[in-house]
C-alpha cells in the first residue's frame, strides 16, 4: 500500500500527489466569453464552498471578445482542481488553468498619493524611487502620485516608507500573472475565435496530462 | 401551417417578416418540437400569453395552480419523454416560485427551458412592481440563464437555451424576457436550431487508451461490481448498458435515479444502492475488487462514509461530466464521455464472463434481507397495513408496466425499493434535492410525457399537502393520474430518524390531514380511503381501471421504519437490517 504514496511528502510542491495535501497560493487563469453575469456565476463557485477569493482580476484578453480572469486563492491542490473543473463546466468558459506561484510570473500594481510639500522637503525622493522601483505618475503642487509594481511584499514595503510622509491614499490592483509554460496559448486562443475550434483545442485536462501546455 | 412554418424558418434572411418578440418566442418553441407548456400568467408575461391566444392549436398550454407545480410538471414531462420540459412564469413571485424546481432539476440533471416575464428594461433595478433579480437568484440552480431585453435576441437565445438544456449533462435553463422585448416588433428571418457554442463542450472526447485500461481491469477482475445511475437513461444508452452487463456478467446495482434502466427482474440486477438500498449491494461494495460506476455521481446517500467506501476496489468511472471524476471518490481509470459511445467501446473489449460464486453472494445477502425485512414488509400476515404490501399488490396489477412517480420520504424509499419496473423512464422521483411536494405535479407532467402509459403517483400524507393545489390542474385539464396516498399520519422519515437517533423525541412530525377523499371530491376527482388488508387489491384495481384520475388513500401503520438503513456517518457495510 505504502509504495503507492511515493510523493506523499508535502515538501515537494512541484510534483505528484503531495501537492494535494497542503494549502498554498494558487492562481487560477480563466478564459471566458464576454458575458454579463458570468463573473457572478464564477464567484459563486467559490462562495458556495466558503472559499475566499484573495485577488481577482478580469479584463479583455488579446483576442477580441475573450476575457481573461486571474483568481488567487489559498487552498489545497485538490480543492483548486475541483474548483477549476466546476468553473470550466460553465457554458461560457473556454478554458481554465491553475498554477502555483512557482509556475507563474506575477505582478500587482500600486498607487500612492502623498503631499508634495512634505515629500519634497523631508524625503530623498530620488533614492526612494530608485530603491523601490517606483516612478512618479503625477506631480502637482498639492500632491504627488507614485506608482510601483511587484509582489505583495514590495508594494507593502513602499507603504511603510511613505507612511511617515503623510500618505494620503493608497490603492493596489489585483494580481496579473503570466504562466511560465504557456507556449501556444495565443495560438490556441486564436483558434477559439473560429466558430468551430479544432479538437486539439477542446481537449480536456486529464487527457492532456502528458503535455505541459494547456493542462489544468 | 406547414407553409407558414417554412416561410418563418427560412434562414437565408432574404424574406423577413415583422413579428413581435412574443410571437418569435412561440415560433421558437414550435420549431423545437414543444408539445406542452406548463405555465401561469401574470403582468410581466402578458404579451406572451396574448400571443399564445392565437397559438392555442399549435401549443398545448396547461394552466397550473402554482409555478412550483408548473416546473415540477415540466420535470415529470422531461423525465418520461426524454424531451425538454417548457415552463412559463411571470416576474417576481412567479419567478421565485420556480427556484425549488430549478434546484431539483439542476441536481437531477433534468432538461428544462423556463421562460419568465420581466418588467420593462427601463425599470430594471428600480424595485418596480413584481421586479426581482431572477437571473442572479437562479444562477446557482441553472445550467445557463440569460436575460433578453431586445426582441431580436429571442430566436438565437432560445436556440441556445434548448441546445444547452438537452445536450451533454442536461439541466435547467432560464430565460428572462423583459416586457418591452416581448412587445417589440422586429424583422424576423426564421429560426435556426443551435448545435454548437464555441465555449461549450457538451461531451468530452472519448479516448481509447482509457477504455483499453478499463477493459483490462474488468477482464482481470475476480469480483467486479457495476453501479449505474441516471446517466444511462439520460444518454439513452439502456440497450448499450444491457449489452455490457450481459456480456460482462457483472452483478449490477442502481442508484435511485437509475432505477428501471434495465428491468427489475434482470438476473444481473442485484438491487438498489445507498442508505435504504438493498443489503447485498451495500455490504459487497466494500468487497468488490473492481467497481464500474456508470453515469452516477457518488452521492453521499449512496456512499455513506467516504473514507470507508470501497477502499479495496479499483474504480472505473464513466461520466459525461468531467467535474464528476474524482469529485467524491478517487478514480483509478476515468472514462470520460457519453456512455452511449463509451459503453459499446468497452463491451467490445471485454471478455464474455460469468461470476456465479460472486453473484451468489449477492443472492445470499438478498435471502437474509428477505427473511429479516422484506417478508414482513411485503407479506405481513396480521396487524396494520404496510407501505410495502401496497406497492407489492400494485406490482401484481401493473405487472411493472406503470410509471411510478414518488414524492420524498419513507413511501419514496419503499416504492423505489419494491416497485417492479420493466421499462426505462418508469421511475420519476426527486432524488438529489429531496423535494417534498414533487410527486403530484411531476405526475401531471409524466402523463403528458408518456400519455399511453399508466401513471401512479405514490405520495405521503405530508408531501401531498405541499402541492395539493395541483388537483385543480388535474380537474381542469382532465389528466389521468392515479394518486396513491400512503398515509401514516406522520412525517415518517423524520419520525424514523427521531426514533432511532433522537431517543423517540418526536418533534413536530405528528401531522394532521384533511379528509383527502372529500378534498378530491371537491375537485371532482373520485376517491377512496381504505385501511383493511382485504381491500388493497380490489381498491388498487378500481383505481387503475377507473377512467380518469383517482385518489386512493391507504391508511398504513404509523410507526413503521424503512430498513435496511445505512445510518448517517457510517460505512455502507455497516448497513442495519433493523
Amino acid at each position: 500500500m505504502d509504495s503507492n504514496k511515493i510523493n506523499s511528502a508535502p515538501a515537494s510542491l512541484s510534483s505528484g500527489e503531495g501537492r494535494g495535501e497542503a494549502k498554498q497560493e494558487f492562481t487560477i487563469t480563466v478564459y471566458t466569453e464576454n458575458q454579463i453575469g458570468l463573473l457572478n456565476r464564477i464567484a459563486i463557485i467559490f462562495t458556495r464552498r466558503k472559499i475566499n477569493i484573495h485577488s481577482l482580476n478580469t479584463s479583455p484578453s488579446e483576442i477580441e471578445s475573450i476575457h481573461r480572469f486571474n483568481i488567487v486563492v489559498h487552498e489545497t491542490e485538490d480543492v483548486v482542481r475541483k474548483l477549476s473543473r466546476q468553473i470550466e463546466k460553465q457554458v461560457e468558459v473556454l478554458k481554465v488553468y491553475f498554477n502555483t506561484n512557482e509556475d507563474i510570473i506575477w505582478q500587482e500594481m500600486a498607487l500612492y498619493k502623498v503631499p508634495t510639500d512634505i515629500i519634497a522637503e523631508k524625503a530623498s525622493v530620488e533614492r526612494l524611487l530608485r530603491e523601490n522601483g517606483a516612478r512618479a505618475v503625477v506631480i502637482r503642487k498639492d500632491y504627488t502620485v507614485f506608482e510601483t509594481t511587484g509582489h505583495r511584499e514590495e508594494t507593502d514595503a513602499l507603504i511603510k516608507i511613505l507612511q511617515p510622509f503623510g500618505l494620503i491614499e493608497f490603492v493596489r490592483s489585483a494580481r496579473v500573472a503570466i504562466i511560465k509554460n504557456s507556449d501556444g496559448f495565443n495560438r490556441k486562443l486564436r483558434e477559439f475565435e473560429k466558430a468551430e475550434p479544432g479538437e486539439e483545442v477542446v481537449e480536456n485536462e486529464y487527457l492532456n496530462k502528458g503535455q505541459r501546455i494547456f493542462t489544468m | 401551417m406547414e407553409i407558414e412554418q417554412q416561410a418563418l424558418s427560412n434562414p437565408t434572411g432574404v424574406e423577413t417578416i415583422d413579428i413581435s418578440g412574443s410571437v418569435a418566442l412561440l415560433e421558437a418553441l414550435i420549431a423545437e418540437g414543444t408539445e406542452v407548456i406548463f405555465g401561469y400568467p401574470g403582468g410581466a408575461i402578458m404579451p406572451i400569453y396574448d400571443a399564445l391566444y392565437d397559438y392555442k392549436e399549435k401549443l398545448n398550454h396547461i394552466l397550473v395552480r402554482h409555478e412550483q407545480g408548473g416546473i415540477h410538471a415540466g420535470q415529470g414531462f422531461a423525465r418520461t419523454s426524454g424531451k425538454v420540459g417548457v415552463v412559463f412564469a411571470t416576474s417576481g413571485p412567479g419567478a421565485t416560485n420556480l427556484v425549488t424546481g430549478l434546484a431539483d432539476a439542476m441536481i437531477d440533471s433534468t432538461p428544462l427551458v423556463c421562460i419568465t416575464g420581466q418588467v420593462f428594461a427601463h425599470l430594471l433595478g428600480t424595485d418596480a412592481f413584481q421586479e426581482t433579480d431572477v437571473i442572479n437568484i437562479t444562477t446557482p440552480v441553472t445550467k445557463w440563464n440569460y436575460q433578453i431585453t431586445d426582441a431580436t435576441e429571442i430566436p438565437e437565445v432560445l436556440s441556445k437555451a434548448f441546445y444547452i438544456a438537452r445536450s451533454g449533462r442536461p439541466g435547467p435553463v432560464l430565460i428572462d424576457i423583459t416586457k418591452n422585448a416581448q412587445i417589440q416588433k422586429f424583422d424576423y428571418s426564421g429560426y435556426t436550431p443551435c448545435n454548437h457554442i464555441r465555449s461549450y463542450r457538451p461531451k468530452p472526447l472519448v479516448r481509447n487508451e482509457y477504455i483499453d485500461k478499463a477493459a483490462a481491469l474488468i477482464n482481470q477482475a475476480k469480483k467486479p461490481f457495476v453501479l449505474w445511475g441516471q446517466g444511462v437513461i439520460l444518454g439513452e444508452a439502456e440497450l448499450e448498458f444491457k449489452a455490457f452487463v450481459e456480456k460482462s456478467g457483472i452483478p449490477s446495482a442502481w442508484t435511485i435515479l437509475g432505477a428501471g434502466a434495465i428491468p427489475t427482474d434482470h438476473p444481473l440486477n442485484v438491487g438498489m444502492l445507498g442508505m435504504h438500498g438493498n443489503y447485498g449491494p451495500n455490504v459487497l461494495t466494500n468487497e468488490c475488487d473492481v467497481m464500474i460506476a456508470i453515469g452516477m455521481r457518488f452521492d453521499d446517500r449512496v456512499t455513506g462514509r467516504l473514507d470507508k467506501y470501497a477502499k479495496q476496489a479499483k474504480i472505473i468511472h464513466l461520466d459525461i461530466d468531467p467535474s464528476e471524476i474524482d469529485k467524491n471518490v478517487q478514480t483509478t481509470v476515468p472514462v470520460w464521455g457519453d456512455c452511449k459511445e463509451t459503453l459499446p467501446a468497452l463491451t467490445k473489449r471485454i471478455q464474455q464472463k460469468t461470476y456465479p460464486e460472486w453473484l451468489q453472494k449477492f443472492r445470499d445477502f438478498e435471502q437474509k434481507e428477505i427473511e429479516a425485512v422484506i417478508n414482513d414488509e411485503l407479506h405481513p400476515a396480521s396487524g396494520e397495513l404496510t407501505m410495502g404490501e401496497v406497492i407489492s399488490q400494485l406490482n401484481e396489477l401493473t405487472h411493472g408496466e406503470a410509471i411510478i412517480v414518488t414524492d420524498v420520504g419513507q413511501h419514496q424509499m419503499v416504492a423505489c425499493r419494491y416497485a417492479k419496473l420493466n421499462k426505462t423512464r418508469s421511475n420519476v422521483t426527486s432524488g438529489g434535492l429531496g423535494t417534498m411536494g414533487f410527486a403530484l405535479p411531476a405526475a401531471i407532467g409524466a402523463k403528458f410525457g408518456a400519455p399511453e402509459r399508466t401513471v401512479v403517483a405514490v405520495i405521503g400524507d405530508g408531501g401531498f399537502q405541499m402541492t395539493l393545489q395541483e388537483l385543480g390542474t388535474i380537474m381542469q385539464s382532465d389528466i389521468d393520474v392515479k394518486i396513491l396516498i400512503l398515509n401514516n399520519k406522520f412525517l415518517g422519515m423524520v419520525r424514523q430518524w427521531q426514533e432511532l437517533f433522537n431517543q423517540h423525541r418526536y418533534s413536530f412530525v405528528d401531522i394532521e390531514s384533511p379528509d383527502f377523499v372529500a378534498l378530491a371530491a371537491a375537485y371532482r376527482i373520485k376517491g377512496k380511503s381504505i385501511s383493511e388488508r382485504g381491500e388493497i387489491s380490489s381498491s388498487l384495481k378500481e383505481m387503475l381501471e377507473h377512467k380518469g384520475s383517482f385518489l386512493l388513500e391507504v391508511m398504513v401503520t404509523k410507526e413503521n421504519n424503512v430498513f435496511p438503513m445505512v445510518p448517517q456517518g457510517c460505512s455502507v457495510s455497516e448497513i442495519r437490517l433493523k
